[in-house]
């Protein structure tokens, strides 16, 4: 198990190695640089500006100095927009933000989703089945900017009932709308993977066993099928996680939640690389820990991984 | 009793020669009849058609261009700009005073496209790349598919913006983009298929016959991967074009004065509070049923080209 851990961290910090090293290459080649605007600048200014930010540097020394910075000082430099703002001060800003309504959606998919999928399994062919495989494939074409905008019409329009945006320190009428839209179609895929894996091994022989000597369904279900059965549904909570990370764009867009989708969408229109790259790097590494979390925790569940 | 018998053995013999040749069914004749019996994947099949239709024909009937304002009912769209035949804009208006029946058209067209020529583009590269990569095997493979293993590590959704950043917001950069990012999952599955096609017999007679590699990989291994391709390809479309939708919902994508559907669904959402649903429904009910149909013709087409996975 040891040795297993240790080859997947090795692998996964080369893996952020090259993603910060490939955001910086891929700022470094945009046509034009960070601070060509419509207005020209005379070329003395502008290299006053790049010393400043330390882009007359040679490439690889700026690389180095990056990967530095983010490492060890935990530093993503200045914003290259706006003179008194470092990135470290908009993650400040926005990341609690999108924890928040992020972690939230999260336990929603994941503890709805589960055990829709299982029930609906374990009563296959009865009115909840029906329900829960209708969902699945009912909210898989209602993605987060779908329900966005339709939660509004019927909560706040039609009903009245909660506000159409706004934050508020993240109470639990400015939660709801968020967390629904950005949740739905996970807990959907969830609930589809949980139920189409639970009745594969309700079917395999060893549950078949556990039936024969007598034990009662509830035992069966909970000690035996139940644990073989989440594996597909750990393997999908990776990509489950960079989905709900990436709806934050379209949730700070449309319900003004700040963020750190705002931030990044309003960088991507500035074209302020510092941002855009802290950002894609914060949120890259994260992924990177996420999803090495997910495989230790499978290797751990799954007997049949060789370390 | 031998007479009787010769009787039989000529009625036999005359009812032979009557009896036309058995067709023997390929696989595509049998998938084709596996997919038609699927009641939900036949009519997703012709509704979708009729989107695509529509979206040629329509313009014909399009009494407004998707450029032109009606100043008749700028500032008064919530009154004047609803869907209705007299104005003409049978969709409505949009926020704008331009004729939504035209911007669907136009949006349905960059999206289904987007769409297709997306996973194209994946299912290209990701095909030659997995197949390579598994039939090579050894070394190559290993790097080759650490190389997917640390592509997949990164949030696509991010670095598709930073590129569209970087390289700026055109709709060919958008193709180019989601195309490049998506081929990943395609790739793993062909490699895993692939190694289980190489070990076959027909590719050990190639080999014997002394065919090149690469033409081993071009004329066996390829269309053998087919029916595993135009399945997971038909779950890509609809990836991509939500791909797209949700870039374009940000204003990242399609720039103003084309449109798609993640476009106008955008601007329809910002304009609710000011009672024009219409602005949201119309290109809402276009992209939700077109996704619809998508994954069922995938289902489709899964029980019909992947039996043993039922």
């Amino acid at each position: 198990m040891l040795n297993y851990v240790i080859k997947r961290v090795g692998f996964a910090i080369p893996t952020m190695l090259i993603l910060i090293v490939f955001s910086y290459v891929l700022m470094h080649a945009a046509p034009g640089g960070p601070f060509t605007s419509e207005k020209p600048l005379p070329p003395q200014v502008l290299a006053n500006i790049e010393a400043k930010y330390g882009l007359d540097q040679p490439l690889w020394r700026q690389i180095i100095n990056y990967v530095w910075g983010i490492l060890v000082e935990f530093d993503f430099g200045p914003s290259f927009r706006y003179k008194d703002r470092s990135v470290n001060d908009i993650i400040a800003q926005g990341f609690p933000v999108t924890i928040k309504y992020g972690s939230w959606s999260f336990v929603v998919a994941v503890g709805i989703g589960i055990p829709l999928g299982v029930i609906a399994a374990v009563r296959q062919n009865t009115w909840i089945d029906y329900f829960a495989v209708g969902f699945s494939i009912g909210a898989a074409v209602l993605p987060n900017f779908v329900m966005a905008p339709l939660l509004v019409i019927v909560f706040t329009l039609w009903l009245g009932w909660l506000p159409g945006g706004g934050w508020n320190g993240g109470d639990f009428e400015h939660l709801v709308m968020p967390v629904i839209a950005l949740s739905t179609s996970y807990m959907a895929s969830i609930a589809r993977i949980s139920r189409s894996s639970m009745l594969e091994v309700l079917n395999s022989n060893f549950i078949r066993t556990a039936r024969a000597k007598g034990l009662p369904e509830r035992t069966v279900i909970l000690r035996h099928a139940l644990k073989p059965a989440m594996l597909p549904v750990i393997s999908y909570l990776g990509p489950a996680f960079v989905g709900i990370i990436t709806g934050s764009f379209i949730i700070d867009l449309y319900f003004s939640t700040g963020g750190i989708g705002i931030h990044f969408v309003n960088a991507a229109l500035n074209r302020d690389y510092s941002v855009i790259m802290g950002l894609t790097v914060l949120v890259g590494s994260l992924t990177i820990i996420f999803n090495l979390l997910v495989d230790l925790i499978y290797a751990w569940i799954d007997p049949k991984i060789r370390y | 009793m031998i007479v009787a018998n010769k009787a039989k053995i000529h009625e036999m013999a005359e009812n032979l020669a009557e009896m036309d040749a058995v067709k023997g069914r390929s696989l595509w004749t049998d998938a084709r009849r596996r997919f038609l019996q699927n009641k939900a994947a036949t009519v997703s099949l012709f509704v979708l058609t009729l989107i695509v239709l529509f979206s040629f024909i329509g313009p014909y009937f399009a009494v407004w261009t998707n450029e032109q304002i009606d100043w008749s009912v700028l500032g008064m769209v919530a009154e004047k700009g609803q869907p209705s035949f007299e104005t003409g804009h049978f969709f409505g208006t949009d926020s704008l005073g331009r004729d939504l029946y035209s911007r669907v058209i136009q949006g349905t067209r960059i999206s289904l496209s987007v769409g297709f020529v997306g996973a194209f583009v994946a299912v290209l590269i990701g095909t030659f790349y997995g197949a390579i990569s598994g039939y090579v095997g050894g070394r190559t493979d290993q790097i080759m598919m650490r190389i997917v293993d640390i592509l997949m590590a990164i949030p696509g959704m991010f670095v598709l913006i930073l590129m569209l950043v970087v390289f700026g917001r055109s709709i060919l950069m958008l193709f180019v983009a989601i195309g490049l990012l998506a081929w990943l999952d395609m790739s793993r599955i062909v490699r895993g298929q692939t190694l289980s096609i190489k070990g076959k017999e027909f590719i050990e007679a190639a080999r014997a016959t002394g065919v090149t590699n690469a033409k081993i990989i071009t004329r066996h291994v390829v269309p053998n991967l087919l029916g595993v391709v135009v399945v997971y390809a038909s779950l890509l479309v609809p990836g991509m074009i939500l791909a797209e939708s949700g870039i374009s919902f940000l204003g990242l994508g399609v720039q103003e004065p084309s449109t798609s559907w993640g476009a106008l669904i955008s601007d329809g959402a910002r304009t609710i509070r000011y009672d024009t649903e219409w602005q949201l429904l119309f290109p809402l009910a276009f992209f939700v049923t077109s996704l619809f149909c998508f994954y069922f013709i995938g289902d489709g087409l899964r029980d019909a080209l992947d039996p043993k996975d039922r």
